[in-house]
């Protein structure tokens, strides 16, 4: 077990910033999940972390030790590929041996190691077999056993369930999580899947375009937004921004906080009142949305399937936000304006 | 749009017949039969009736003065197995072959292994590289005449600067002359065909493990990597025994290759001196086409067929594995 900590990290591609000065801490037996946008740069980050690519600034610490210049067998890590990159050739028995034969560990301990990584990962039976041979579900399985086996100071893994079917990747999600928690090992994810992230991350880095633009829980990501850019990127569908004060702030809310004005006739003060022009309504089974415009702005509001709404298309009602669910943001920085701050 | 065909639109639709033959581009059965049908003709013209000839030639006392066919059995066979110019001719053609190829697949591995490292000049290098491979056999083989020649070979020249080719050589009384003249002791003749073999299979074998070096996928190498194998253990473990499906087809090519072709003993050494690089197909080109008896000629050269059956049978397995896999 270990803290993982990058300072100003920094990664160049010809001139091209994919890891623009980073610097983030895990602490000890953290499930951490860097999140962003495709080529935001967090798999750049996680390889860095792993010794696959070498930073063009900053450094890398784990558990203390200085191991920027150290090559990845050296930093006491094991990844697990988005691939799964399970040796073709060899058999479920050997991939998993193979990190403990490069450390020349004695064959009756390797096999001690073998079963009782085996035995975590449920894939006892499958041990003979060649990786072509198992399923998606069962290779990442694999893939999670050849990394548990030398018991590492931290686990990198990238994208790991990308390659399962929907159905597949919600049990998966459960059973990495789980695995995680039981064996307490630091942990780094990397997903653009913000389920993923939501449901599994203790805490959440986001990422884009190479800088770090907030770290924390995935409620207060989630709640507490830093930037339009979270804001708009976490949430399905996303925050609305809604331009305030002449064009200076921009006013965020989630389409669950937006509803109708109670239309019984009192004055309610802890809600602002915003005219929603309504031009869609989304039947999603669950829940619906309203698609729609408040102004020129497009705005969405959601609702519960189980919630009567008396509203028709084409029409403009008087919509509110709870005044505690709004978030103001700069309309020119995108960064959030604390609450109570004057502009 | 033309006014016939705007009043046709008009009247009531006519019960249209679908003709077939307009879409006769659409029946595969039909295309694939007319897009073999080149191959086919090809390899029943060029393969086929020859392969018929030659066993029947084979079998009868066909000389080039005497065409009439004229069965004998396997007295060809029996008379070619006797004569000792024969069995040098048969060793010759599997030392020469498999000795190559084993020295091919490790020059080739590591060039592989060089070409696919970052370094400056790597471009270079690789076309360089390359080269043999674009020369006509011919043209290449009479350069390696010239740098073998018994008087101005440059290697001797080398040879001598750096004290290996003279008197007081210390490779020994042999090497006393002021040339190694390499074309005519056996050893060295024997020598010369393997070298230039070898300089001829192993461009494309090194291309061929290059592509199949490239294929294998970096998250593998960043695995290996992250699990700790260093360079050696990656080597043998991981590259190695991924590359042996390629492999075997960058050795399988270099054996048909080497296996029968006459071009580099006829153009070096004639088979000679005292038919001691003699090797299959030579030998069957100087009985049968040189001397005449074409019957012995085509005996000699059904020598190379069985293993040049086994090879493409394996080169079919391998291929039917690779789809099969795939």
């Amino acid at each position: 077990m270990a803290v993982v900590e990058v300072r100003d990290l920094a990664k160049r591609f010809d001139g091209v910033a994919a890891v623009d000065g980073i610097s983030l801490a895990s602490t000890d037996g953290e499930f951490l999940v860097l999140l962003g946008p495709s080529g935001c740069g967090k798999t750049t980050l996680l390889r860095m972390i792993g010794g696959l690519e070498k930073p063009t600034g900053g450094q890398i610490f784990i558990g203390g030790r200085n191991v920027t210049d150290l090559p990845p067998r050296a930093r006491q890590i094991a990844m697990v590929f988005q691939s799964y990159a399970l040796y073709p050739h060899m058999t479920v028995r050997n991939n998993i041996a193979f990190p403990l034969q490069a450390v020349r560990m004695p064959k009756a301990e390797q096999e001690q190691r073998i079963a009782w990584a085996a035995g975590i990962l449920g894939i006892d039976t499958l041990l003979e077999r060649k990786p072509r041979q198992l399923s998606g579900g069962q290779r990442q399985r694999v893939a999670l056993a050849r990394a548990l086996v030398r018991e590492p100071a931290v686990f990198l893994l990238d994208e790991p369930l990308s390659n399962l079917d929907a159905q597949r990747r919600a049990s998966a999600r459960d059973e990495l999580q789980g695995f995680q928690r039981r064996i307490g090992t630091t942990t780094i994810y990397v997903t653009h899947d913000q389920v993923e992230a939501m449901g599994m991350g203790d805490r959440i880095a986001v990422l884009e375009q190479g800088r770090l633009r907030q770290l924390g829980t995935p409620a207060e990501i989630y709640d507490d937004p830093a930037d339009t850019f979270v804001a708009t990127f976490l949430g399905s569908p996303p925050m609305n921004l809604v331009p305030a004060e002449g064009g200076r702030e921009l006013l965020g809310f989630r389409p669950e906080h937006f509803f109708p004005y109670p239309t019984d006739g009192h004055q309610h003060d802890d809600l602002a009142q915003f005219p929603f022009h309504i031009h869609r309504v989304e039947y999603l089974g669950a829940e619906r949305l309203l698609y729609g415009e408040i102004g020129e702005t497009k705005a969405v509001a959601r609702f519960p399937a189980t919630v009567e709404l008396p509203v028709e298309v084409g029409s403009t009602y008087d919509f509110a936000v709870p005044r505690r669910d709004l978030k103001r943001f700069d309309a020119a920085t995108g960064l959030r304006i604390p609450a109570g701050m004057l502009v | 749009m033309s006014a016939a065909t705007s009043a046709e639109a008009l009247a009531p639709a006519p019960p249209e017949v679908e003709s077939s033959g307009r879409y006769w581009t659409d029946n595969e059965s039909f295309l694939a039969r007319v897009m073999l049908l080149p191959a086919v003709i090809y390899i029943v013209a060029l393969v086929g009736v020859p392969l018929v000839i030659a066993i029947l030639y084979s079998l009868s006392d066909v000389t080039v003065g005497d065409q009439s066919i004229d069965f004998v059995g396997l007295k060809n066979f029996q008379d070619a197995l006797a004569n000792a110019t024969f069995r040098t001719a048969l060793r010759n053609t599997f030392v020469f072959t498999i000795v190559s190829q084993i020295i091919v697949l490790v020059l080739a591995n590591i060039l592989a292994i060089v070409l696919t490292s970052e370094f400056h000049g790597k471009r270079l290098v690789r076309f360089l590289v390359l080269l043999p491979w674009t020369t006509p056999i011919a043209l290449g083989v009479l350069g390696w005449l010239w740098t073998l020649d018994n008087v101005y070979s440059p290697i001797d020249f080398i040879l001598r600067q750096v004290g290996l080719l003279g008197v007081g050589s210390p490779l020994g009384p042999d090497w006393f002359g002021t040339n190694a003249l390499w074309l005519a002791y056996p050893d060295r003749a024997q020598f010369s065909v393997l070298l230039v073999h070898i300089w001829r299979t192993l461009p494309l074998a090194t291309v061929i493990l290059l592509a199949g070096l490239t294929s294998i996928p970096q998250d593998l190498k960043d695995a290996a990597n992250v699990d700790g194998a260093g360079f050696f253990r990656q080597l043998f473990y991981i590259r190695i025994p991924l590359l042996i499906p390629i492999m075997a087809v960058a050795v399988l090519y270099g054996i048909v290759f080497t296996f029968t072709d006459m071009t580099v003993v006829y153009i070096l050494t004639r088979g000679g001196p005292t038919d001691s690089t003699q090797v299959l197909a030579s030998w069957a080109f100087y009985k049968g086409v040189d001397g005449g008896n074409l019957a012995q000629g085509a005996a000699i050269a059904l020598f190379l067929f069985p293993v040049l059956v086994g090879v493409a049978a394996l080169m079919l397995r391998l291929a039917r594995r690779t789809e099969t896999s795939g």
